[in-house]
């Protein structure tokens, strides 16, 4: 038998899936605290669309995990009123295009409660939802609307982008308070890393992290993007080119402080989103490191996004469209010179 | 009853003082006026319990009044000072009153109804035993989210009720322009839920209704929809004359039937003088000017606490990254983070 100390427990990892590190996150703040339930569709009997929730209604009961009809605006404004009722509702949404049918209830409502009243209720809610595109899933089902939600104020928006910061997020979101986004990706929900098992575990809101280490160039991503620039990365060195890769992990609020050092040590930068760039993630940031690490540039500040169309379903129109490898080697080639 | 009656006659004093005050520009924005709504507004609250919770759409004013939020707190709110109920950062279409169990006025037609459903599965999950009452008006029911609540609440059997005030316009389009079933409570039956109408302008009717149908939410959790027929005298909004869908000889017609008269010969029958009224008159008119003084000499918000509220204490350490020096990421404007000095 192995003896384990409490330092130990609380320093222990197991290796898991991005999905299992989510499902870790809501059984530990669901024995946490009476006041956190799961709400969504299929997220019960069906054990959840992408299995995130599989377990739980049998371990904590239908109230608490709880099925909803397909009524994204009734049921993510039901949470807003549990919320403000002092409940810790979680949201599921099966993917983030369907967030957009409860946009209403998002932006004009949850969003809007703790200024428009003064201060007088809050809504600590969350919702959680992946985007993401590559699975032929087409033009209404492959969107990534970060940006929208991250250009809101009155929300805080998070994107982790490993199983650790999936788990260290998601349970920071539900013991915020304020409604918080968590932006899952379908793509990583398989991905697999070491998450911490203690349940203290946290992953604070508003500290990107730096992913790699690197001298020659920046990388600016989020949520799979990040993903992508890790291996580019790594093809990158073979090739003798040292790329730092920069995880925002939250894009609001947005650490700048972390894409600004790291910036000023490469004066290079390169940023990556799954999304269209225009007006997007990469538009802000781009235009936050020109004014901030303005003396430090030897080069203009590149973008990589989704091409600017409804995502086609053949194959080879979906891959052409991707913010793939390919299109951010060939940026971080150019941001070079 | 007199005490009700006296609720009355403040929401329509306050209401013509908010349009007086509004045309002097003391008041912006949107401004929609409860006259002619009385009845409804006094009756359904009446018949609430202290803890039950209410949750409006814009035309907000009167149920605030009647929830007991007091005048100054309304006026100042009109104002956008800083004593207002919601500390002048929401205005006409967004009093609030937790105290008293009132969790807004929303300005999003429709868009009240999901949290209220919300607010009332928190009671069944805290094992609370009050019920919610939701106020929409006519145009909501025609709204996505009308239906997603109605089914969600039925389904869930929640502590609701919804209750339509129906003042028979939309803005300037009538019920029957927009509704293909004009009996609005007859929509309930879609969710195998209990429907009823009721004299919207008629006390006692409001009362014994609401009463009636939030004993059966808190018992039974037996949800509802609740229409109340009635008439608003004003425009959409004061910005609206309000007769380009409606005739004068229509508002004259309903003004014969006023909710204010109405209950006033009741009381007279019941023995009420001449003098018992005029001090209640006498005594509504000095409260809504000390409402108007109050608001005057409210201070305006601080600017420096521009973001006020936005986000839970702490945030601002999560926020410090984004832009250093400033509170949350903004770029020009510094916040001290207080509601004001």
């Amino acid at each position: 038998m192995t003896v384990v100390t409490p330092d130990e427990q609380a320093q222990a990892v197991e290796r898991m899936t991005y999905r299992e590190a989510l499902r870790l996150a809501l059984r530990e703040e669901l024995a946490r605290d009476e006041r956190v339930f799961i709400m969504g569709e299929e997220v019960g009997v069906f054990e959840g669309s992408y299995k995130v929730t599989a377990g739980l209604m049998a371990e904590f009961g239908a109230d608490r995990v709880r099925d909803t009809p397909i009524s994204e605006e009734g049921f993510v404004g039901a949470g807003v009123g549990a919320a403000m009722l002092g409940e810790r509702p979680v949201v599921e949404i099966m993917t983030l295009n369907f967030l957009l049918v409860a946009m209403d209830q998002v932006v004009n409502h949850a969003a809007k409660i703790g200024a428009m009243f003064g201060g007088e209720v809050r809504c600590p809610m969350v919702i959680r939802t992946p985007n993401g595109a590559g699975n032929q899933l087409t033009a209404q089902h492959s969107q990534s609307f970060d940006g929208w939600f991250a250009g809101t104020p009155g929300l805080k928006v998070v994107t982790p982008s490993n199983p650790a910061d999936a788990k260290g997020l998601l349970k920071a979101a539900i013991r915020d308070e304020d409604p918080v986004l968590v932006i899952e990706n379908l793509p990583i929900y398989k991905e697999k890393g070491d998450v911490p098992l203690d349940p203290g575990f946290i992953t604070p809101i508003g500290r990107a992290a730096v992913a790699r280490q690197g001298s020659d160039v920046t990388i600016v991503s989020h949520s799979f993007a990040t993903v992508r620039a890790l291996h580019v990365a790594g093809q990158l060195a073979e090739e003798g080119i040292d790329a730092e890769v920069v995880d925002l992990r939250s894009l609001r609020p947005l650490d700048m402080e972390t894409v600004a050092a790291s910036v000023a040590k490469t004066n290079r930068a390169l940023c990556v989103e799954e999304g269209w760039p225009s007006y997007g993630v990469t538009a802000e940031l781009a235009a936050r490191i020109s004014k901030a690490c303005f003396d430090d540039l030897d080069a203009p500040v590149e973008r990589v996004g989704m091409a600017e169309v409804p995502l086609p379903y053949a194959k080879n129109l979906e891959t052409a469209a991707m913010p793939n490898e390919d299109r951010i080697a060939a940026a971080v080639r150019s941001v070079l010179g | 009853m007199l005490a009700m009656y006296e609720q009355m006659l403040l929401i329509r004093v306050f209401e013509t003082e908010a349009e007086r005050q509004y045309k002097a520009a003391r008041i912006g924005g949107y401004c929609h006026l409860s006259s002619g709504q009385e009845a409804t507004c006094v009756g359904v609250v009446d018949a609430m319990e202290d803890d039950d919770l209410l949750v409006t759409g814009y035309r907000s004013h009167g149920f605030a009044l009647a929830r007991g939020t007091s005048p100054e707190a309304v006026m100042a709110e009109l104002f956008g000072r800083r004593d207002g109920c919601a500390h002048g950062r929401g205005g006409s279409m967004h009093l609030l009153d937790t105290e008293r169990g009132y969790y807004g006025g929303w300005g999003i037609v429709g868009g009240q109804l999901p949290l209220a459903t919300g607010l009332a599965l928190a009671l069944v999950r805290q094992a609370k035993p009050q019920a919610v009452i939701c106020e929409l008006g006519d145009g909501a029911v025609n709204m996505g989210a009308w239906h997603e609540s109605l089914n969600l609440a039925a389904l869930w059997r929640l502590p609701i009720i919804f209750l339509v005030v129906n003042n028979k316009y939309g803005m300037g389009t009538s019920v029957e322009r927009a509704s293909a079933e004009p009996d609005l409570y007859k929509r309930a039956a879609s969710y195998r839920m209990h429907g009823e109408q009721v004299d919207g302008d008629d006390l006692a009717a409001v009362i014994e209704t609401t009463r009636r149908l939030l004993d059966r939410a808190r018992d039974q959790r037996e949800p509802a929809v609740l229409e109340a027929l009635t008439y608003r005298y004003r425009g959409h909004s004061v910005a609206d004359a309000g007769l380009a869908y409606r005739t004068k000889d229509e508002i004259t017609e309903r003004q014969q039937r006023d909710p204010l008269l109405r209950t006033a010969s009741q009381l007279r029958e019941a023995g009420a003088t001449t003098d018992d009224l005029r001090e209640i008159d006498q005594r509504v008119e000095e409260r809504v000017q000390a409402a108007v003084d109050f608001a005057l000499d409210s201070p305006e918000p601080d600017v420096d606490a521009l973001a006020w509220g936005m986000y839970a204490k702490g945030s601002d350490e999560q926020f410090a990254r984004m832009r250093p020096g400033s509170a949350f990421g903004e770029e020009e404007l510094i916040f001290d983070g207080g509601l004001g000095k």
